[in-house]
């Protein structure tokens, strides 16, 4: 009981920050994107880099959302169409069409993949407390992919979990 | 100052199992009175020490030391050279070795093999005599008990010798180290100084009287003059606390001279003791430390070179081409062609000088057989000879790493199932003592690594009445040679008739085939009734270079690996014969080769899909031939291998992907792979009408003819 | 600055040294045997050698008298590094014209605390 007290004494790190003043070093920054008209997020320290839509080289009897492999820099990386893979939206390939390149390291390995998406929209600023979870009914996106939902004014942005997009033993699975 | 010791102890590991690998080779090549080998193998054992014990290894010093002590007997002819200490010293090397990989991995070792060991080595040198001296160990503090806080007087007297300077040492800088014991205060003796004309300038004639106040024994004190004590006369007293005062005035007088007082001597003929200080463990491992295993490559300083001159004329030709492009016009387009033809050839150059960092010479694989057939001969019975060729030839490092293994397995086998007992071979008119060859050469862009052994060879109707009975083949099935000595890279497969503890049950003959696919290369098997047989290992030089031909297939580039093509062609229309519906055949010479297209296989679209308009690559892998359909040839060229795996995962029939001159990238056909593709979709559709296992070429045409 | 010649067939015990000697302000020249040490003594000039005793192709005590025949090596103090601890060795090094000798194991702090002895 007095060892429960004590740790609810102990203020957790970011309550006691001052409004408007440190919600860039105290919150995750994301960066937004399009996938038709609905918005999803990131974790901006993920992003490799953003790049134009490009042809790239097929992957023999690959699913129909890997969409092959470019060469960025010299490594071979594969390219999920994410509106495929979440059946949002039609695959369109046009002048605004991005490929949104994230790397991610886990336990097991680091991997670079390519996500192509409508459009990248903006960089978003989110307090932990802001992240409500996803609901568990309805949707295309499945929920291993979903860390959480934001509110941006009157609109909802979907934080897609990393971890989960870039294992691509789970995409083929679908 | 404190110096980190742990950097120096990836470098010293790699030493010491050099070290250890010459000395196995050289006591297996031990004879008597070889006076230069012994000479090596002790050398050898005594950097292991040294260096274990100035890294703090002392496992390895003290193992190491009875070693040394018992190569030093043999070295100086106390002892002759016997067979079972030769045995004895070569589990001593597994003893060593054993314990430097535990340093390596960071692990506790067994300690039960080398206490064994050692115990042995204490008792041969026992029997013999010689007292087993200590182990020097590092951390003896035997100068500090001794040391007290009082401080003393000291009375020294320091007469050189005439020459005392000739061997380096300089009185002034003894003066300097003693002073760091103490408070020092020196007076000169010039009497016996010359007059000025005899004076010789590389002579020293002084001599000196010193008074040292310091709280350090008569051993500190010595210690200093350790290195002249042969070139001078020494005499150091301790004064009473409280005649103290007295000195600097009896200073003034004459040396006392050595009758006179009693003083502590120390002359020629004294003994000097240990003189090893006290020395930190610095380098006791510490857990926060990385790996030892570096995975480094020591390059010779000619392919060092090499390189930088290489990068010299890289650079002059980009000057030169920047030069070109700050003012281009048309009427420098001859320059510029010759300065990118220049820069090709540069880029050339340098990639194969950097290939060949890579490059070790296969000796590294080799050197562990001759102690492997040593032993096997010895527990087999067999007397053996082992003869390694083409030590020189040299291969990537990666391939040579992986190779050891399967190497390791086909000389096993040659020992256990290749060479015949002394008595067969006697009956048969061949040389009671067999022999196995080791040897390696290039060929094209490959090494070829044959182990041929000169025994019985291999029994064909043992191989396929064993095939038959594990349901590899039917009574009926015709094999050729290629198709029956291929059984024996089946799992389980086994031709011993007893198994025996060195090759096993055959475990392993498939393991040694799939590591060797698995490094891009094929074995092959050639043998002779009564003459012997021959493994032949054909590997590719490096892994991270390829030669390809690269094929158009619709909008695809592919990239097939040079190796694999037999041939490439344009069917004729009256050799292709289809069968069984999808099932296309063309026929090459004697051979009906099963027409893969790889569209169809790929699933992509294709810009024809009839054979008679496409090109047909005829490619081999595992002795099975196909013939790939492909739209149109393309260059032919080396290209970079680059893994899919890294950030994808393993296509099959692709064994990774390049990328191209224009920054695309191409995928590189895994040929094996194709084939087994292929294989189970045949099987699929001929299950119901061949009980024949498809797995041989022959019963597949044949299957498919009838 | 003073040079030293590091003499020693083990890479990993001339790297120590030759590094706790740079880190110590002194310039050194590495040689792997006896013979590359006596080319390299040859061909600069060397303050200070520091020779292993047991070395292919040329071992330290030959090493040693070929350097006492150079003029330029006269006084040059030589230091051997022995594993021995019995004077045997001691004294073939000093028969052959050794300053002095540092036994081995040493750590670096004796190492430099041995060469205060043979240079200013």
């Amino acid at each position: 009981m007095d060892i429960q007290m004590l740790a609810d004494e102990v203020p957790v790190e970011g309550e006691h920050s001052l409004e408007g003043v440190d919600f860039i070093t105290s919150g995750e920054q994301y960066l937004t994107f399009l996938l038709s008209d609905e918005q999803y997020a990131v974790d901006i320290l993920c992003v490799e880099e953003i790049r134009s839509w490009e042809n790239p080289t097929r992957i023999p009897n690959s699913p129909s959302y890997i969409k092959g492999v470019i060469n960025m820099r010299g490594i071979i990386v594969p390219i999920v169409d994410l509106r495929m893979k979440f059946n949002i939206g039609e695959a369109i390939y046009c002048d605004t069409t991005v490929v949104i390149v994230l790397t991610v390291e886990t336990e097991e390995k680091t991997r670079t993949i390519g996500f192509v998406v409508d459009a990248v929209s903006d960089v978003l600023n989110v307090e932990e407390n802001e992240i409500k979870p996803a609901p568990v009914f309805g949707g295309c996106v499945p929920q291993a992919y979903l860390d959480g939902l934001v509110n941006v004014g009157e609109k909802v942005v979907t934080i897609l979990n990393v971890k989960t997009l870039q294992a691509v033993e789970k995409h083929q699975i679908n | 100052m404190s110096v980190d010791l742990s950097q120096f102890i990836p470098s010293f590991l790699e030493e010491s199992f050099e070290g250890l690998e010459l000395m196995e080779s050289s006591l297996l090549d031990l004879e008597q009175g070889d006076d230069e080998t012994i000479n090596s193998i002790f050398r050898a054992a005594h950097s292991i020490k040294g260096g274990a014990g100035t890294f703090g290894f002392n496992s390895v010093t003290e193992f190491t030391h009875l070693v040394e002590t018992l190569l030093d007997e043999m070295r100086d002819g106390r002892r002759k050279i016997a067979q079972d200490d030769v045995e004895l010293l070569l589990d001593s090397v597994d003893c060593m070795r054993l314990l430097i990989e535990s340093i390596r991995d960071e692990i506790e070792c067994d300690t039960s093999k080398i206490i064994e060991t050692s115990a042995l080595l204490e008792k041969t040198l026992a029997a013999d005599g010689v007292e087993v001296s200590e182990a020097i160990t590092i951390n003896s503090s035997d100068t500090v008990e001794s040391k007290t806080d009082d401080t003393s007087t000291w009375q020294i007297s320091f007469i050189p010798e005439h020459h005392l300077v000739q061997t380096g040492n300089d009185p002034l800088l003894l003066f300097n180290a003693l002073a760091d014991l103490g408070e020092v205060t020196l007076v000169a003796c010039a009497k016996k100084l010359p007059a000025l004309n005899e004076l010789d300038a590389e002579e020293i004639h002084l001599s000196w009287n010193i008074t040292l106040q310091s709280s350090a024994n008569e051993d500190e004190i010595k210690e200093v003059f350790e290195w002249v004590e042969d070139e001078c006369e020494l005499i150091i007293t301790k004064e009473a606390l409280s005649n103290g005062d007295l000195s600097i005035a009896e200073l003034l007088t004459e040396p006392p001279s050595l009758e006179e007082s009693d003083p502590i001597l120390s002359t020629a003929t004294s003994k000097i003791d240990n003189p090893a200080k006290p020395t930190e463990k610095s380098t006791e491992k510490s857990s926060s430390k990385a790996k030892n295993d570096l995975g480094s490559i020591r390059v010779g300083v000619d392919k060092v070179d090499s390189l930088i001159n290489l990068v010299g004329e890289l650079v002059i030709t980009q000057s030169m081409l920047s030069e070109l492009g700050n003012d281009f016009d048309l009427s420098k387009v001859e320059r510029l062609n010759s300065g990118l033809e220049q820069l090709l050839q540069n880029t050339k150059e340098l990639q194969e000088s950097v290939m060949r960092i890579r490059m070790l010479p296969i000796s590294f694989a080799f050197n562990r057989f001759p102690r492997l057939v040593h032993d096997l001969s010895k527990k087999t019975g067999k007397d053996i000879e082992l003869i390694l060729k083409g030590e020189q030839t040299e291969l990537d490092k990666t391939v040579m790493e992986q190779i050891g293994d399967p190497l390791v397995h086909l000389v096993r086998n040659a020992v256990d199932h290749g060479i015949e007992s002394a008595e067969v071979r006697l009956a048969n008119g061949k040389p009671k003592k067999g022999t196995i060859m080791l040897d390696a050469y290039h060929q094209g862009g490959s090494i070829i690594i044959e182990i041929k052994d000169d025994g019985g060879g291999i029994d064909r109707e043992a191989v396929f009445n064993k095939a038959l009975e594990k349901g590899l083949v039917d009574e009926n099935t015709v094999l050729t040679d290629a198709q029956t000595f291929d059984l024996l890279f089946e799992p389980g497969f086994s031709t011993a008739k007893e198994v025996s503890d060195i090759s096993g049950r055959g475990v392993g003959m498939d393991v040694v085939k799939k590591n060797i696919q698995s490094l891009g290369g094929r074995i092959q098997v050639i043998s002779e009734p009564g003459k012997g047989s021959t493994f032949r290992v054909n590997l590719p030089l490096t892994l991270a270079i390829l030669d390809g031909q690269l094929v158009q297939v619709g909008t695809e580039t592919y990239i097939i690996p040079l190796i694999t093509i037999v041939e490439s062609l344009q069917p004729q229309k009256e050799l292709i014969n289809r069968v069984s519906g999808d099932m296309v055949l063309y026929r090459l010479r004697e051979d009906n080769v099963p027409v893969i297209p790889i569209y169809q296989l790929f699933n992509i679209p294709s810009e024809f899909d009839n054979i008679e308009k496409s090109l047909l690559v005829v490619v081999e892998a595992d002795g099975q031939k196909i013939g790939l359909m492909v739209d149109d040839l393309l260059a032919q060229q080396q290209v970079v291998i680059k893994s899919l795996n890294d950030n994808y995962q393993q296509v099959d029939g692709i064994s990774g992907a390049t990328i191209l001159g224009d920054g695309s990238v191409a995928m590189i056909l895994d040929v094996p792979g194709i084939i087994t593709m292929a294989l189970a979709q045949a099987q699929l559709n001929q299950k119901n009408r061949s009980t024949i296992k498809p797995k041989i070429t022959q019963s597949i045409s044949e299957g498919v003819n009838s | 600055m003073t040079k030293i010649l590091v003499v020693d067939d083990s890479n990993s015990i001339r790297d120590m040294v030759s590094f706790t000697l740079k880190s110590a302000g002194y310039e050194t020249v590495e040689a792997k045997d006896g013979q590359d040490g006596l080319n390299k003594a040859k061909a600069t000039s060397i303050d200070l050698v520091i020779s292993d005793v047991n070395m292919p192709i040329m071992d330290g005590i030959t090493l040693c008298q070929e350097l006492r025949k150079l003029p330029s090596f006269k006084f040059t103090p030589i230091l051997m590094l022995t594993t021995e601890s019995s004077g045997d060795m001691k004294m073939r090094g000093k028969a052959a014209g050794a300053t002095g000798w540092l036994v081995k194991p040493f750590n670096p702090e004796k190492l430099l605390a041995t060469i205060k002895r043979v240079v200013r």
